[in-house]
């Protein structure tokens, strides 16, 4: 009896192959967008995690200064106070090529680390003069050309990116005599010993991976994960219509099997069975749709992340149990909120009661009512949020409450809107479209939210990522003022190269630094001569009143946005670097791309306090037309491998292409959502289409011709996501509002000004017509096509 | 191969007795280096300090401890210096290695720790006015350039120590006048020691503090120069006869089958102070009993014998595990003596793999 009745539940399937494609395909893609964020976000961890291991780093806590340094004789004194700690110095190290980030430890002390004690060959030699340096194969080519190299050893056991040496190569290599940036807290202390906190109140104690660039790459995968959610959160919009329409569809075989004496229970039980059937394979596919999805996007991932905040993940796609489980997981839990609706409404279901699709719009009004609440009651705690939680997680929370409220207040608006374009039929027909689309609201309203919420992620993530675009184009173009950027080999040919420009009249702006680290991460600080090309072109946000020239007084510092908001500097305050470096604050000046803070000095300010700061990069001024010119005779003149040359338009376009790639990801998720959405809107209609032909039959039998049925339908479909796009539209810009002044200032450490794109929203409007059309065809299709014998069955038997 | 594992082996393979061949490919003698010389009459305080210039030196103290809970315990505190080139820098490019060993053994449990340092930092290192030698927290400090009064403290996770010391005789010197042979192909190393303290001070374990009183043997020794190829190891014994007289002894063991290698010296010490040193072969040490220690078979019980001065003594731990699992392991531990002498003292086997 079970096996016949499964069989004949199973059999609905079968006659409705396109429902059943509908649903797993709406869970699939829901179970795979969630589970490619998931890994992505699983891999990225994972490459930090191996990264802290091969610096034996797993477990440790670190004291880090709160500015400045640790000096070499306090690190000392608290060995000699009895703490087992090792000392790492890093920075980054300046080649011909960029920089790359150097590591100077103590092979004494530091933890076991795989790469300087590999089996066999002592490294005793990294120890004595001239050392010995460590890297990764893949970041040997960074070193190209780089002259008087310490021997290079290579080895697979570092992360890449990172060079390794002694302490004592490090801190020449750095020009940090006497320097330390962090120190290990070893294991194993010895009993007895006084607090650090009391011994050393000037350091903070961090868990070794919780560091700056730790809590800003979390904030992109927070993004990341939100992003998932919110996809997973629109596919299921989709199983809930279908599982709808699947039960909606088997009343007449529900009637029949109890009849014949299948308990409600056991229906419940073997619906609830099927169901889960369909959610494993479904999750399944959903598994295999995320990793291919993810290992598209790894690389994209790879180069924000790089790009934003300068760390790799390497590596591919792996599976990991845990994630698999997790996505089957996610995908029976969502089936089971999905269609908990469903199965409250079949649970209920009158066995001989025929569907009253009026009743079940009455009841729906009430319900409209309820979600309205709850909706404002979503909107207040979001924003209320905003206001007592700091940070990403009330600015997540804040998105989240505007974004589901305004999903839950959208049909109450919609209905309303309907109501009042009712009043102004004129017509039988036309008050009857009125009628049946508020009549047909309850069950496209979820559709419709899915719609609102792609529609409004679109336009909110599309604007933010235009503003950023643009305010990015007008800071380069005032900040990248030199017309060529040169570096020299080394230092002997600085003064030959200089030389040779001042022969040519040509203005030199050396582009000094050095790095030390503040409150746990490195900060650059520039040494700038005095120049008009800063007081011209420099973007400044705040500034004092002649703040350059007293820069260039050596009375006061420049600091990047990133820096003054994460520390609350501004105009006016005092930067401490260290305890005897002290310098006033007299403007802020934007620098986006760059998640590190940045200080700009007075050359001679920065030589007095840094014994070594290298000078190697210049910025020339002259007419942009002599460029190409000076590059050519430039490169005659020296010998071509010594000096690199790049021109503003190629670094502007490099810069550019870094940026497009950055939001690779951002563009790619949001398309899937839109799709997603739109697949939303056409189960959501199939469902519908059955339910409705006893209320089409009548208009039918009226004298509306079929074909004009099927466009009335089209149109319906057309009306009801134009009015949910224009609703989108202020829910969007909010959303931007919130990403561009909270989660950016959070995630990046900077504002940026908010710009509107009126051209990409009729761009998306006409996407959502696209969608609703779309999905509104194949009812509508089914609907001219239909055989009037099957109109007239409606009249014959009432189900 | 751990780099400290590397350095470790560099001092510890020669303790008291120079470095094992081979071992880590250090065998060779290393060039520029100071080598160990006949003539050099030692000086004090300028001796106390250390000699940079030379491979690898050490300051070893060693102490037999009774309880106030009448139990006995041992101590053992070092601090080893190795160069990987001579001279010294100040900062990180200092080619002086430092490492610090403490050890404390019961009857039934012994607690050890380990410290590395960089010379140039002022981590660890050793100073003459007044004499101090320290490594991180733990240290051996004099109030003035002698070592004729002593405090010494250290600590490890699981114990900690703190003594005061006070020498009841003058320093000895070992073999001819500070210039001790270690092989018979002629390697030696400077070597002094000032074997009688008085001791007193504090011992803390997890369980609580306990007075302890007793004895300490200090060794100061410099060389550069790696021994024969063919040594694989060696005993140490520092004895403390009841009479008042000790001996200090070594057997250096060769690779050879039967002991016909093995190099023997030492030093007879007085009750007034006054040393002899041993003719090479007349230290008689032969294993009487082997015991499991750290997977290895380690001689626990010792026949030693000195003719000339009628001893004949049988040896035995206190504890037959005193393992230090330091970077490169070893066995140390205070000892007992019966036989034709009673009295206590401490033992150092190397080279049991």
């Amino acid at each position: 009896m079970r096996g016949a009745a499964f069989g004949a539940l199973l059999s609905h399937w079968s006659r409705h192959p396109l429902q059943l494609l509908t649903l797993v395909a709406g869970l699939a893609l829901a179970t795979g967008l969630w589970s490619a964020v998931q890994a992505i976000n699983g891999e990225a961890r994972a490459s930090y995690a191996r990264a802290s291991a091969q610096l034996g780093l797993t477990g440790m806590d670190m004291l880090i200064p709160k500015n400045g340094n640790i000096s070499v004789a306090r690190y000392v004194e608290l060995r000699r106070a009895g703490w087992k700690l090792a000392p790492v110095l890093e920075g980054r190290w300046l080649l011909r090529n960029g920089s790359v980030k150097l590591i100077g430890i103590d092979p004494l002390n530091h933890p076991a680390l795989p790469a300087i004690s590999p089996t066999g060959s002592p490294q005793l030699d990294a120890l004595r003069s001239p050392g010995r340096i460590f890297l990764h194969p893949s970041t040997e080519s960074q070193l190209d050309g780089h002259p008087d190299l310490p021997p290079v050893i290579l080895t697979e056991t570092l992360p890449t990116g990172i060079v390794l040496s002694d302490i004592s190569l490090a801190e020449s290599i750095l020009g940090l005599h006497g320097q330390i940036t962090r120190l290990i807290i070893l294991p194993d202390q010895p009993m007895g010993l006084k607090p650090l906190a009391d011994l050393a109140p000037e350091l903070l104690r961090r868990a070794a991976i919780d560091t700056q660039t730790g809590r800003l790459t979390d904030s992109f995968h927070l993004n990341l994960t939100a992003f998932g959610l919110l996809s997973f959160a629109v596919g299921l919009f989709i199983v809930q219509g279908t599982v709808g329409l699947g039960i909606e569809q088997r009343r007449n075989l529900f009637r029949t099997l109890r009849a014949m004496g299948v308990s409600l229970r056991l229906l419940t039980g073997l619906l609830l069975g099927e169901l889960m059937f369909i959610a494993l394979v479904a999750g399944c596919l959903g598994l295999i749709l995320g990793y291919l999805v993810a290992g598209a996007l790894l690389p994209d991932v790879s180069a924000t992340l790089n790009g934003l905040y300068g760390e790799t993940v390497e590596g591919g796609i792996t599976l990991r149990l845990s994630w698999i489980l997790s996505g089957l997981g996610m995908a029976i839990f969502g089936t089971l909120i999905a269609s908990a609706q469903a199965f409250a409404n079949f649970y209920r279901m009158p066995l001989l009661l025929a569907p009253g699709v009026q009743a079940r719009s009455l009841d729906a009004r009430s319900s409209q009512q309820v979600m309205a609440i709850v909706g404002c009651g979503l909107i207040v705690t979001g924003s209320l949020a905003i206001l007592l939680i700091d940070g990403l997680v009330g600015g997540f929370a804040l998105l989240a409450g505007v974004m589901l409220g305004s999903a839950l207040l959208l049909p109450l608006l919609l209905s309303a809107i309907l109501a009042a374009g009712a009043r102004t039929a004129r017509s039988a027909l036309s008050e009857w479209i009125w009628a049946d689309m508020r009549a047909q609201l309850p069950g496209i309203s979820l559709a419709m939210m899915a719609l609102l919420l792609a529609l409004a992620t679109n336009i909110g993530v599309g604007t933010m990522t235009s503003s950023f675009r643009l305010t990015f184009v007008g800071w380069m173009n005032q900040r990248l003022s030199a017309e060529i950027y040169a570096t020299v080999k080394d230092e002997q040919q600085t003064g030959e190269f200089t030389g040779w420009l001042a022969d040519r009249d040509i203005t030199t702006l050396p582009i000094r630094w050095a790095e030390i680290p503040y409150d746990g991460s490195p900060i650059r600080i520039y040494g700038v001569v005095d120049h008009d090309t800063y007081r011209e072109n420099w973007p400044i946000l705040q500034a004092q009143p002649a703040a350059w020239d007293r820069v260039f007084d050596g009375g006061g510092a420049m600091i990047n946005e990133q820096l003054a908001r994460r520390q609350n500097l501004w105009p006016g305050n005092i930067l401490t670097l260290s305890q005897d470096w002290q310098i006033p604050v007299t403007g802020v000046y934007s620098d986006y791309g760059n998640p590190h803070g940045q200080v700009m000095i007075s050359l001679p300010a920065l030589l007095q306090q840094v014994s070594h700061v290298p000078n190697r990069q210049f910025g020339l001024r002259l007419p942009p037309k002599d460029a190409a010119d000076l590059m050519k005779e430039i490169r005659q003149s020296f010998d071509s491998a010594s000096i690199s040359l790049i021109d503003q338009a190629d670094i502007k376009a490099r810069s550019l292409a870094v940026f497009d790639r950055t939001f690779v990801v951002t563009g790619a998720l949001n398309l899937l959502t839109l799709g997603v959405a739109g697949f939303a809107i056409l189960t959501s209609l199939l469902t519908l289409w059955t339910m409705r032909l006893p209320q089409l039959a009548p208009i039918w039998a009226l004298g509306v011709s079929r074909r004009q049925l099927a466009w009335l339908e089209v149109l319906r479909s057309l009306a009801l996501a134009s009015l949910t796009a224009v609703l989108a539209l202020p829910l969007g810009l909010v959303l931007a509002w919130v990403l561009l002044s909270v989660i950016n200032v959070e995630a990046f450490g900077w504002k940026l000004p908010m710009y509107v794109f009126p051209m990409d929203w009729l761009r998306l409007l006409g996407l959502a017509l696209i969608a609703a059309t779309a999905a509104a065809a194949v009812p509508a299709i089914k609907l001219a096509r239909i055989k009037p014998a099957d109109l007239l069955k409606v009249f014959a038997h009432e189900r | 191969m751990n780099v400290r594992l590397v350095i470790a082996g560099m001092i510890i393979c020669l303790p008291h007795m120079g470095s094992a061949q081979g071992f880590a490919g250090l065998g060779t003698q290393a060039e520029g280096f100071a080598i160990p010389d006949r003539n050099t009459t030692l000086e004090f305080p300028s001796d106390h300090g250390a000699h940079p210039d030379f491979r690898i030196e050490w300051w070893y103290l060693t102490a037999n401890l009774n309880g106030s809970d009448g139990r006995e315990y041992g101590v053992q505190w070092t601090l080893f210096r190795t160069a990987l080139d001579p001279g010294d820098d100040a900062g990180w490019s200092s080619p002086q290695i430092w490492l610090g060993h403490a050890g404390l053994t019961t009857a039934d449990a012994i607690y050890f720790d380990e410290r590395w340092a960089r010379g140039g930092i002022g981590q660890a290192g050793v100073s003459i006015q007044p004499f101090t030698a320290w490594i991180d927290n733990w240290a051996m400090a004099s109030p003035d350039q002698t070592l004729q009064n002593l405090t010494v403290t250290a600590s490890g996770e699981y114990f900690a120590y703190d003594l005061a010391m006070t020498a009841r005789g003058p320093l000895v010197r070992h073999g001819d006048n500070g210039y001790s042979v270690k092989s018979a192909s002629g390697q030696a190393s400077h070597y002094y020691s000032q074997p009688r303290y008085v001791v007193t001070g504090t011992l803390t374990l997890a369980d609580g503090s306990v007075a302890v009183t007793g004895q300490g043997w200090l060794d100061r020794e410099w060389s550069s120069q790696p021994l024969a190829e063919d040594q694989s190891g060696w005993d140490w014994f520092s004895l403390s006869f009841d009479s008042g007289s000790k001996l200090m002894g070594f057997i250096l063991r060769s690779d050879s089958e039967d002991s016909s290698g093995d190099y023997s010296s030492g030093t007879w010490i007085d009750a007034d102070g006054s040393a002899t040193p041993l003719a090479p072969g007349t230290f008689q040490a032969v294993p009487l009993d082997y015991s499991i220690v750290a997977g290895r078979s380690v001689p626990v019980k010792w026949q030693v014998n000195l003719p000339e001065h009628a001893v004949s003594v049988i040896i035995q731990p206190i504890n037959q595990q005193s393992w230090m699992g330091t970077s490169v392991p070893y066995w140390e531990g205070p000892v007992t003596i019966s036989g034709s002498h009673t009295g206590r003292g401490y033992l150092e086997m190397t080279g049991y793999e």
